[in-house]
């Protein structure tokens, strides 16, 4: 990063997005001189053409893989043309878009190799169902107890990455869910992680990807995956 | 002979002209196909040779030497799933990995010829 100034990959994962991707990509232009990168997860909608018309590059998914495969695609277009950072942000207008310099800051000063996006940081106005509230606790204490990460909220989809980190995702990344798994991933790297506050919304348009359904499923998944990311070898 | 061995005589050796046969055609290909075939030769064979099975069930503590045959059976199937599900997994990697060069491929096109 000597000389030059990082170049820096704001990367959107969307599914069947086409009512918010276009005003996110536009917002997103307007503010920051960034490259802009929509994950079109096989989305049967217009999601990939408004993304398009709003300005960002497109990768077109042939098929569904799960926020965590399509992130990862991103991950590795990112390695493959060089980006020293990488921005994830959702592509449902949760996360706050003017937060994304405070996630951004920590790796440009290089003071970490990640930053996260906590909604429980600071004051905060965020509400969640209980049985979210619930899992978020229980991740909580899954991820400060085996990493050693202080960590408020684990399952946050908003943060910000270094090439290093770039580079091992490419290669390993979980195919859904992948936030709370993501950080034994940088515990077994020694990666320095932190959280900052940041602003999130209820979902504007379209519907979340945990149903209550597949929430049971959700934790068990998460966790046992967790707890072989522990014990993985890594070549 | 009894109606129980009779059975399991003609149950594993359908099930094994079957498998060949469909290896024969290309219809399963050889590395699905071996687990399927030792299971179906070694219930062959414990059928065919009454004394092996009475003495293998007896060493194990099996009082009726046929149940035997169905723990073996059961076993191989066990073992057949495990071995799908590997397989899957794998397909399932390979399908994610191509998914992705595909989208990475498709982007590089379209911006070379911009």
């Amino acid at each position: 990063m000597e000389g030059t100034p990082p170049r820096i990959l704001i990367t959107i994962p969307a599914y069947q997005e086409e009512r918010s991707i276009g005003g996110l990509v536009r917002s997103l232009r307007e503010r920051y001189p960034y490259d802009l990168l929509v994950l079109n997860d096989g989305a049967t909608d217009r999601t990939s053409e408004a993304a398009r018309e709003a300005g960002a590059i497109v990768l077109d998914l042939p098929c569904n893989l799960g926020i965590g495969g399509a992130v990862q695609t991103g991950f590795q277009y990112a390695r493959d043309r060089g980006y020293d950072i990488v921005v994830r942000i959702d592509g449902d207008g949760q996360h706050e878009v003017e937060d994304i310099p405070k996630v951004l800051e920590p790796i440009l000063a290089g003071k970490a190799d990640a930053v996260i996006g906590s909604r429980f940081l600071g004051e905060t106005e965020y509400r969640g169902s209980i049985p979210r509230i619930f899992g978020i606790r229980f991740f909580r204490l899954l991820v400060n107890v085996t990493t050693g990460y202080r960590v408020t909220d684990p399952t946050s989809g908003f943060f910000a990455i270094n090439r290093r980190l770039v580079a091992f995702y490419s290669d390993h990344y979980p195919s859904d869910y992948p936030e709370v798994d993501a950080y034994i991933l940088m515990h077994r790297l020694k990666a320095r992680a932190i959280e900052v506050p940041v602003r999130m919304y209820e979902r504007a348009e379209g519907k979340s990807s945990i149903t209550t359904f597949r929430a049971v499923y959700y934790m068990f998944k998460v966790t046992l995956s967790f707890l072989i990311n522990c014990i993985r070898r890594f070549g | 002979m009894s109606r129980v061995t009779l059975f399991s005589i003609c149950a594993s050796g359908a099930l094994l002209l079957y498998i060949l046969e469909m290896v024969r055609r290309r219809k399963l290909r050889e590395e699905y196909s071996i687990l399927w075939l030792t299971g179906s030769v070694v219930i062959l064979v414990l059928s065919l040779k009454q004394d092996w099975l009475v003495g293998i069930a007896h060493a194990v503590g099996i009082v009726y030497p046929p149940s035997f045959l169905f723990l073996v059976g059961i076993l191989f199937i066990l073992l057949i799933l495990i071995h799908f599900s590997i397989a899957i997994s794998k397909l399932h990697q390979m399908n994610k990995k191509m998914a992705q060069e595909i989208a990475l491929m498709k982007q590089g096109s379209q911006s070379e010829k911009k």
